[in-house]
């Protein structure tokens, strides 16, 4: 899907190089060094994570830490994707189950 | 042993970083951000280059304080999450996937603010976000979000609307939901807001602007519920006496910044319900001092009052902890506070103005039954309504009737709401009704970090 957000400046002109990293199996390029959950919002990813409750789709919410909406499994540690910088290679996913962070 | 941690690298911490440096203690300051500028000024000294123009003076004006951690007595820890403080001297925090620990004689904390829990029908749909949040993509990645509406009362959407505009996405619409009765019961403040006239100054320019780029407003609106299937479509809501309905894929939603008061309650530092800005306080002297004598607290994480009030306060703090430590004379330490403290009551002087004119949104504060209230758990107003209705007098019995506050967010996103529903029900102040106990580890810390932190802690 389009992504709800534009980038004001364009990818290229961008600091960071562009790195390969997949989200739930789906192969993304981002941009290095960038916020993570930022990146994934940039790139069109709608839905973050499910909760343990209902599985109801969630995003990030807050950006700054504090609701952990934006929860993601990235190379098998379940972390906040605000608080993380997109890295070459990432494997991103959603988390499963109840938060066993 | 340093002399002083700092938590929080917003103005306030960084201020008080800076003015104790330069008193020759040394300073560590510990944020969670990769770099320096707290919320308010995120990111500021890359940004500022970047996108100073969209973002204005305000956030550009951050980066004095920002490069001032450039000092030979400052170790600035970025990307570091502070989760247990412990006999007021030692933190403990992860950083980059390791445990750390170290310790200070004296600690400021200057976790600044976070946005007050807005509780609508379908705020937890995927595209239902802060209008802070907003910012902060804006501020660090220069993302504008398309087809946006904004909602909910109080200047920083019309700071949020505005630098959308200066972006070139101006929003679908600004809903908010103050009234006219709103504004003049605020008028009786006006004189004293006076003082703080460059604000109001601000505000005028910035509705004058949006007037321009032809935003729509509706003031005084109800019933406000967020439409959507898998993320948020539309924003409904009710004004001018009829219902509206607005298409938009993100919704921005603000009714204020409360204290983000998670590390100074995880050590019991008493906190009181300030009235006015209907949201719970740490209780501190003019300096700062906490009833814990070697904690410090400063910044909107003590009450809020906008960057200006913390930096100016974070300086004050500085100056109390570097007279604890013989650094300067009592003397000294009020000639240089009492002027500080003059600019300090200035930069206040516009708050009951403005609290008072842009008040929370009343349908938010005591939310329809069906209307998540703790996001983690997926809490029910009407839950917690239960709960008070089979004897639950406070938020921590509400823990154990049904879980809310939890999760991993710890109730920073459901406290406020939970004390208020609780509050109601029973008849009690929030005072009396109190808030979660909060417990380290104030961020989720794994076991791996743990064993890290316990073996270079034995080495």
């Amino acid at each position: 899907m389009k992504p709800a957000f534009r980038n004001l400046t364009a990818p290229a002109s961008s600091p960071g190089q562009m790195v390969a990293v997949t989200f739930d199996g789906q192969e993304l390029t981002l941009v290095e060094g960038e916020n993570l959950a930022a990146a994934l919002l940039a790139a069109g990813v709608d839905t973050f994570r499910e909760t343990p409750v209902s599985g109801a789709p969630r995003a990030p919410f807050c950006m700054m830490g504090a609701c952990f909406d934006c929860l993601v499994e990235i190379d098998g540690t379940v972390r906040q994707a605000c608080l993380a910088t997109v890295t070459d290679g990432m494997n991103i996913r959603k988390p499963n189950g109840t938060s066993d962070v | 042993m340093y002399d002083l941690i700092v938590i929080g690298a917003g103005p306030a911490g960084m201020a008080a970083a800076r003015r104790a440096a330069d008193l020759g203690l040394t300073v560590l300051i510990l944020d969670e951000q990769s770099r320096s500028g707290g919320q308010i000024y995120r990111d500021v000294e890359r940004a500022a280059l970047l996108r100073g123009e969209i973002l204005g003076k305000d956030y550009t004006d951050g980066i004095d304080l920002a490069r001032g951690l450039d000092h030979p007595g400052i170790t600035h820890a970025a990307s570091a999450s502070v989760w247990q403080i412990e006999d007021g001297y030692r933190v403990y925090y992860t950083q980059n996937g390791a445990g750390k620990t170290a310790a200070a004689k004296r600690l400021l904390i200057a976790t600044g603010a976070l946005e007050r829990p807005m509780p609508i029908p379908g705020w937890t749909l995927p595209g239902v976000m802060t209008a802070g949040a907003a910012q902060i993509l804006l501020k660090q990645s220069g993302m504008v979000a398309e087809r946006a509406v904004l909602a909910g009362a109080g200047p920083l959407l019309y700071l949020v609307a505005a630098q959308m505009v200066k972006a070139g996405a101006p929003p679908l619409a600004l809903v908010e939901t103050q009234t006219g009765g709103d504004f003049r019961r605020a008028l009786k403040y006006l004189p004293g807001a006076l003082r703080g006239w460059p604000y109001l100054m601000k505000g005028k320019d910035m509705l004058a602007a949006l007037r321009r780029a032809g935003v729509p407003r509706h003031t005084g609106a109800t019933g406000l519920r967020v439409e959507g299937g898998d993320r948020a479509e539309a924003l409904v809501f009710n004004a001018g006496g009829r219902q509206h309905k607005i298409e938009a894929r993100t919704v921005l939603l603000h009714h204020g910044v409360v204290p983000h008061i998670q590390a100074a309650r995880s050590i019991g530092i008493p906190h009181r319900w300030n009235a006015q800005q209907q949201c719970f306080a740490p209780e501190h002297d003019e300096t700062g001092r906490t009833a814990i004598d070697t904690v410090f607290i400063a910044g909107d994480g003590a009450g809020i009052g906008g960057a200006k009030a913390a930096a100016i306060a974070g300086r004050i703090s500085a100056l109390s902890i570097a007279q604890d430590l013989e650094r300067i004379t009592a003397a000294d330490c009020r000639r240089e506070s009492r002027p500080l403290q003059a600019s300090l009551n200035r930069e206040l002087a516009v708050r009951p103005f403005l609290d008072t004119a842009y008040p929370p949104y009343k349908e938010a504060l005591s939310p329809d039954d069906a209307t998540i209230v703790c996001r983690c758990e997926e809490v029910t107003a009407g839950d917690i309504r239960r709960y008070a209705g089979m004897g639950c007098l406070g938020p921590n019995q509400a823990k154990a009737f049904g879980r809310s506050g939890m999760g991993p967010c710890q109730g920073r996103y459901c406290g406020l709401t939970v004390t208020a529903l609780l509050a109601a029900a029973n008849g009690k102040t929030p005072d009396e009704t109190g808030y979660y106990r909060i417990r380290p580890p104030i961020k989720p810390v794994t076991l791996g970090e743990l064993a890290a932190t316990a073996q270079r802690k034995g080495k």
